[in-house]
């Protein structure tokens, strides 16, 4: 399982200097959303994610906001696949907000999203019950053994 | 060594990642529900499909624990076949027990399934001895889930008056306490835990950020303003504050978890077959965090009740996940009677 393989592994929380933003603001953003949306779609491709919420993502804008590295990554979901926005939308349906550090917590399933947003580390804004469902579709998702993952099958 | 046996450990399960985790980390039992308004968490994108249930079932079954199906909320007029149909379910797939809260259903259930077991849901709202005995008298349950508003000695005066199990909340998010009877969401939003499965429905929720706030609406209605650095809860009109007698302040419930680690030995004394964790609709890391730690504690309690102390570490653990980051003890040890 993913989360085993990283048992050992405990992220800390910490806040990156303010520099890190000031500089991360002025790169262009796309690269961070050309990789997230592949990242979206292996996993899309691999079926991990349950159809019924995926259907309910249909032409809705999302954006993940990492306040202290500056990076911000723009992206919609259409025709079965995640797909960069070049220019985000000044009003998403869905933003996430949170440090570098939170994001990384939420992602090895160390931390749950409801603590975070409790301790007040991460903020939802825009339509909230999209917010569940992607929240709910990403904590059903069940990593496969690797043996059967795309890479190891020979 | 102690006298009873330790309570089980009752663990919600909101997803399959859910489920293994609280079994992979101690949990005797855990429960969950359908992707409907069967149940109370029926939030969007939560709970299991069928074939989830089935695979559920057989990892909790291959491990020695058991799966309880919570078919908790109440029929709705013209649907009540939806029930029906759930209960059957839950028989065709062998689930240990299936925790039910509507008289009309436990009487359906224990009529056409006379073999599986029933729970009274904590929405069944059963406070004394007698509207347990009633249910147990009437459909046969054999274990009622008590509604967190009861003392301690109060829970107690409960266990020595009926036959049947009584299980108790030792973790998780504290609503106003009047579980089963509370209408507060239905009058900001009208929809209910009762009538569709959920409390504060998503769908009326919004957090508008502004510099150095968040404003909480729930259909609109503005309950609760936040600065940056203080915790927060879930958006229900009981954690809202409001304007009362010129001051403003939590008035009903402030956002809070209830943790009994405190007066765990006192809850094994008096006799209490199982301890529940709240949370389906939590993220399997909190699900594995606190099943881990209220098993750690259960079995340091087995090993010597007598001189069981609290680890700071655990209380550390708890702390972190609850609600509002605050813990109490809830109506266990209030005076009231």
């Amino acid at each position: 399982m993913f989360e085993n393989r990283f048992k050992s592994l405990t992220i800390p929380r910490f806040t990156l200097p303010g520099f890190v933003a000031t500089v991360g603001n002025k790169l262009p953003q796309w690269p961070h959303a050309l990789a997230l949306t592949a990242g979206l779609n292996a996993v899309v491709k691999m079926k991990l994610l349950a159809e019924d919420s995926l259907n309910l993502l249909e032409g809705r804008t999302f954006l993940i906001d990492v306040l202290d590295t500056g990076g911000r990554a723009a992206f919609t979901f259409r025709n079965s696949l995640f797909r960069p926005l070049f220019t985000a939308p000044e009003t998403p349906d869905l933003a996430f907000r949170a440090n570098l550090s939170a994001f990384l917590q939420l992602a090895a399933r160390q931390e749950d999203p409801d603590t975070l947003f409790f301790n007040r580390e991460l903020s939802i804004e825009g339509d909230t019950e999209l917010g569940l469902i992607v929240k709910n579709m990403l904590d059903a998702m069940e990593w496969p053994s690797f043996p059967s993952m795309p890479a190891f099958r020979h | 060594m102690l006298q009873q046996k330790l309570p089980e450990l009752v663990c919600p399960a909101g997803s399959l990642p859910a489920l293994k985790a609280a079994i992979d980390h101690g949990a005797d039992t855990v429960y969950f529900g359908y992707k409907n308004d069967t149940n109370a968490r029926n939030f969007a994108g939560l709970n299991f499909d069928q074939k989830a249930m089935v695979e559920g079932i057989q990892y909790a079954h291959a491990r020695g624990r058991q799966v309880l199906m919570a078919i908790n909320t109440f029929p709705q007029p013209g649907r009540e076949t939806d029930w029906h149909r759930a209960v059957d379910g839950a028989a065709d797939l062998g689930v240990d027990a299936v925790i039910l809260a509507d008289v009309g259903l436990l009487d359906y259930a224990s009529k056409r399934h006379p073999s599986l077991r029933l729970h009274l849901s904590v929405q069944g709202s059963a406070t004394s001895y007698e509207a347990v005995n009633f249910a147990h008298r009437e459909f046969g349950i054999r274990r009622a889930v008590l509604p967190r508003v009861l003392t301690l000695a109060q829970v107690e005066l409960v266990i020595k008056n009926t036959p049947i199990e009584i299980e108790v909340f030792g973790f998780g998010s504290l609503c106003v306490m009047n579980e089963g009877r509370c209408w507060l969401s239905s009058y900001a939003t009208g929809e209910s835990p009762n009538t569709v499965g959920a409390c504060s429905p998503a769908k009326f929720v919004k957090w508008e950020k502004a510099p150095g706030q968040m404003n909480t609406r729930l259909n609109g209605i503005l309950i609760d303003r936040h600065n940056d650095k203080e915790p927060a809860g879930y958006p229900t009109l009981c954690k809202g504050r409001f304007e009362v007698n010129g001051s403003t302040y939590y008035a009903l419930e402030e956002p809070t978890s209830l943790n009994v680690l405190e007066m765990l030995p006192e809850i094994v004394k008096i006799g209490v077959s199982a301890i529940k964790v709240e949370g389906r609709q939590r993220s399997p890391a909190y699900v594995a965090q606190v099943t881990r730690t209220l098993r750690a504690a259960l079995d340091e309690l087995g090993r010597d009740i007598d001189h069981f102390k609290v680890k700071p570490a655990w209380q550390a653990e708890l702390g972190k996940v609850a609600e509002g980051t605050q813990i109490t003890l809830g109506a266990y040890n209030r005076p009231w009677r």
